[in-house]
């Protein structure tokens, strides 16, 4: 293998056997969440063709062993597939393919680091990376911009429109009384049909106009939280660019527990909503879209804090990054700086105006 | 770079080789377009004849709806995609693809995506039989169980979509040949760098509908449904925000393709260069404006409907510099009509025609008289069927002899063209005339007086699918038996992927070529 630190010369990797490991891990996850939540009987097959997929890679059987295996284990897991069905539960094919999945990044992304530290990446493959990553980062602001216009369409068109507005004329004849407002708290359902209503709204909404002062409201606080992380987050960036390893680690550190801090405010903000104010998933069009919301910004959240939990790990064990190449810790910065303006905006559209 | 091709399964399980995963992509969506095909057929069988002889309704709506799904995200999409794979490094001078491990994921995910979604037919309940575009509530409230499935499969066919068209931005940004400047990129590069743009935008959007659906059978949330606020319009809305480029992202690549091919036939360079560029990215520009024109009957207000009106109305002008751009390139060109150039004017004439129904069905107040019948169904088979899908069948023939070193019998790809082109018309023809009489869509009977034009309609169904299978045996006739190909292999054909040996080598420039 050449090293290869100038332009010109692109490091194309050997083959690997990550992708179709991760694409069986995926399959696995996916195909168990469904099985899961539909209440199907399990597929054993399915089950077995992926692990059996992961299994032939990892271990490498030659060509024989791998044909024989596969016509044993077919004909095990036909014979006994009602008794496999029985034990064998959505949850835990979903535990199974996320265990594989998350070791095929682990290994997929040590590997890259390693094919990095090895300087087999010129300038023109780090471009390529950063393409990559800028990229996915517009695909998720693309995601979060559904779940927006989710809830603009409801707020300013679909409520007014069911309470009459415009020239509808069902709204008399399908819910009756119905009113228009946001938070919606009376839902078409209350309204029309009273005590026997099945759609009920919440008892309470996470709206400003109902907090008793913006010193005592968690949004706020949550907020405060995360910009700061941002800032933190920031100069732990300078930090690399100067190489103060130092530096470094302690203003990433701080980022990582300001992150940790925000989590654990919204799981006892989701905590009162459920036990305290009513608000649920199921509490009505308002319900939803707080929930779909503020839980996929959390989990998206998580997903920051494990990456810099990884980048600081990294530099506190392995002393990675420095202030040439700082890649890993970079994409994960902007990640994170992503998840916090996100987080502005929904302040403002769920909670303030909410 | 000296690693060559493993031998064996292996070569292809654990590719990154840019080739490898473009074949992989074709064959996987020609195994697709069969089975789709065949979902097809059973529609047509069933409409030979008014009344309910073959299959049930509910059978027939799981054969509409995974009909759809298999050809526009099995058949269509990854076809494109492994031109893409085999195309774009070749005509930038690139070694491969950006992120070549990616790009083997992105590819695998599939196999798995559609075993999981045809496996839905099988289940208690049977598959989707909502349509492709899973209307809420036919997809939430009235679903069968098996709607868990088909939305998980679309989240990770959505995720290999994503990650392809990251792969092809990131590698037309990054991989093109010093001196390869963006306005001397071909054009099939050109469309789908901007497909590839549209791709990130929608896929997402998809993502997050099959969400919120899967949010609203399963966790008793209030999207869709009117009782707790939410509205099933809101579902149409957010679906043909991402179906309305989606549309766009099926057709891209064949304006590219068409662009590539009509020059070389017609020995003339392309005409007009830089205003198929602009006319392309206006047509992407202009498909984020549009959506709501497959909603003009579903309660709109007026300044909605006259806006997605004239904004739909506005594509043609795109189009249009397109259809006239080739048309002049054609223009006192020292033609020849081998097989990829008769697939490529079938396009020209025909997506015209599919275009032009289009303009019709944008009318707002005609499109109260259209909607929801054949008319529509023949509208978008004219795009997809001799656009989209005779763009790539005019791929594989244009581009089979550096793929395979070997070309194929002229005279069989000929036959293949006449009789598709035969059949494709006695199918799509008629529906034009059976939707102006009013025959809706999506239904397994119907009423006497649409006969004559479905059995017509069948038996064209029946032909174009045959040929389908002499197509299968000229692709693999010309693979193990043809004449050897020349580096060159068309005389008019212009392009750094011309210049390589046939087939091409394994591996392609790893040394960036000279351009000038």
């Amino acid at each position: 293998m050449t090293t290869a630190t100038s332009e010109g010369t692109y490091y194309v990797p050997e083959m690997s056997k990550l992708p179709l490991l991760a694409s069986a891990g995926l399959f696995l996850s996916v195909f168990g969440a469904s099985t899961w939540l539909s209440g199907m009987p399990t597929n054993p097959l399915f089950v077995a063709l992926a692990l059996f997929i992961v299994a032939a890679s990892v271990f490498d059987w030659g060509r024989r062993l791998t044909i024989v295996a596969g016509i044993i284990v077919f004909i095990l897991v036909n014979a006994a597939s009602e008794k496999i069905a029985s034990v064998l539960t959505g949850p835990m094919i979903l535990a199974m393919g996320v265990a594989v999945f998350i070791t095929v990044l682990w290994s997929w992304f040590a590997t890259v680091i390693r094919e990095n530290i090895a300087g087999l990446n010129s300038p023109q493959v780090k471009r390529s990376y950063v393409w990559g990553m800028s990229w996915f980062i517009f695909s998720e602001t693309m995601l979060f911009s559904v779940f927006f216009g989710a809830l603009f369409y409801v707020r300013t068109l679909a409520v007014p429109w069911l309470s009459g507005e415009g020239h509808g004329a069902s709204n008399v004849l399908l819910w009756p009384g119905f009113e228009a407002t946001w938070p919606l708290m009376v839902t078409p359902d209350m309204a029309a049909h009273g005590d026997s209503a099945n759609v009920l709204g919440p008892g309470e909404s996470m709206s400003f106009s109902e907090a008793p002062s913006l010193w005592t409201w968690l949004p706020f606080w949550n907020t405060v939280l995360l910009v700061t992380s941002s800032v933190t987050c920031h100069l732990a960036h300078s930090a690399i660019k100067r190489d103060a390893r130092k530096a470094f680690n302690t203003w990433l550190g701080i980022t990582i527990v300001l992150a940790v801090t925000f989590l654990t405010l919204q799981a006892e903000e989701y905590v009162v909503a459920y036990q305290d104010m009513g608000l649920t998933l199921q509490s009505g069009i308002y319900g939803a879209t707080f929930f779909m919301l503020t839980g996929f910004h959390g989990v998206h959240v998580l997903l920051g804090t494990i990456m810099l939990s990884v980048m600081w790990l990294r530099s506190v064990l392995k002393g990675h990054f420095s202030s040439k190449d700082s890649f890993g810790f970079d994409a994960a910065s902007w990640y994170w700086h992503f998840v916090d303006v996100v987080w502005v905006g929904l302040f403002f559209a769920v909670y303030i105006f909410g | 770079m000296a690693h060559g091709p493993a031998k064996g399964l292996r070569r292809w399980l654990f590719t990154t080789n840019h080739k490898d995963i473009g074949s992989m992509y074709l064959w996987f969506s020609f195994a697709m377009f069969i089975v789709g095909g065949i979902f097809a057929l059973i529609v047509r069988a069933e409409l030979f004849e008014p009344g309910l002889q073959i299959v049930d309704p509910n059978f027939f709506n799981q054969m509409t709806t995974m009909h759809g799904l298999v050809m526009v995200f099995g058949a269509i999409m990854p076809a494109f995609v492994g031109l893409a794979n085999w195309m774009i490094p070749l005509m930038i001078g690139a070694p491969d693809m950006a992120l070549p491990r990616m790009n083997n994921w992105s590819f695998w995910i599939l196999p798995f995506a559609f075993l999981m979604l045809l496996s839905t037919l099988f289940m208690p309940g049977g598959g989707p039989n909502f349509g492709w575009t899973f209307y809420a509530p036919l997809s939430t409230k009235y679903a069968p169980e098996s709607v868990i499935f088909f939305i998980f499969a679309v989240h990770i066919m959505g995720a290999s979509s994503i990650m392809g068209a990251i792969n092809i931005i990131a590698t037309v940004l990054n991989m093109r040949a010093p001196g390869m400047t963006l306005m001397k990129m071909p054009l099939f590069v050109w469309t789908w760098l901007i497909t590839a743009y549209l791709l990130i935008v929608v896929m997402p959007v998809l993502a997050g509908a099959v969400t919120m659906v899967l949010m609203d059978t399963r966790f008793g949330t209030s999207f869709f449904d009117g009782a707790g606020g939410g509205d099933p319009v809101m579902f149409q809305h957010i679906f043909w925000f991402f179906g309305h480029p989606e549309v766009y992202i099926m057709i891209l690549p064949a304006f590219g393709i068409i662009s590539a091919i009509i020059p070389t036939f017609a020995r003339k360079p392309l005409f007009g260069y830089s205003s198929m560029v602009y006319a392309t990215a206006s047509i992407a520009f202009l498909s984020f404006t549009v959506w709501a024109h497959h909603m003009f009957t579903v309660g709109m207000p007026i300044a909605g409907e006259l806006f997605f009106m004239y904004a739909t109305m506005l594509i043609a002008v795109p189009t249009g510099v397109k259809v006239f751009n080739w048309a002049a390139t054609m223009f006192k060109g020292a033609m020849t009509f081998e097989t990829p150039m008769l697939f490529a004017i079938a396009f020209v004439m025909l997506f015209t025609i599919g275009g032009l129904s289009g303009l019709m069905l944008a009318i707002a107040p005609a499109d109260f008289q259209y909607h929801d019948t054949y008319f529509v169904v023949a509208h978008f088979h004219y795009v997809l069927v001799p656009g989209a899908l005779f763009s790539i069948i005019a791929a594989a023939y244009y581009w089979l002899p550096k793929w395979s070193g070997r070309m194929y019998n002229e005279v069989l790809g000929k036959t293949h063209f006449w009789v598709a082109f035969i059949g494709l018309n006695l199918t799509f023809f008629p529906m034009h005339f059976a939707g102006l009489a009013g025959m809706p869509r999506r239904i397994p009977d119907y009423h006497m007086m649409f006969a004559d034009w479905n059995m017509i309609s069948s038996i064209g169904a029946l032909i174009f699918g045959a040929s389908q299978i002499l197509f299968l045996y000229i692709v693999l006739d010309a693979i193990f038996r043809g004449k050897k190909a020349t580096g060159q292999v068309w005389e008019g054909a212009e392009g750094l992927e011309w210049t390589l040996p046939s087939p091409a080598p394994y591996h392609t420039f790893s040394k960036p070529p000279e351009i000038k």
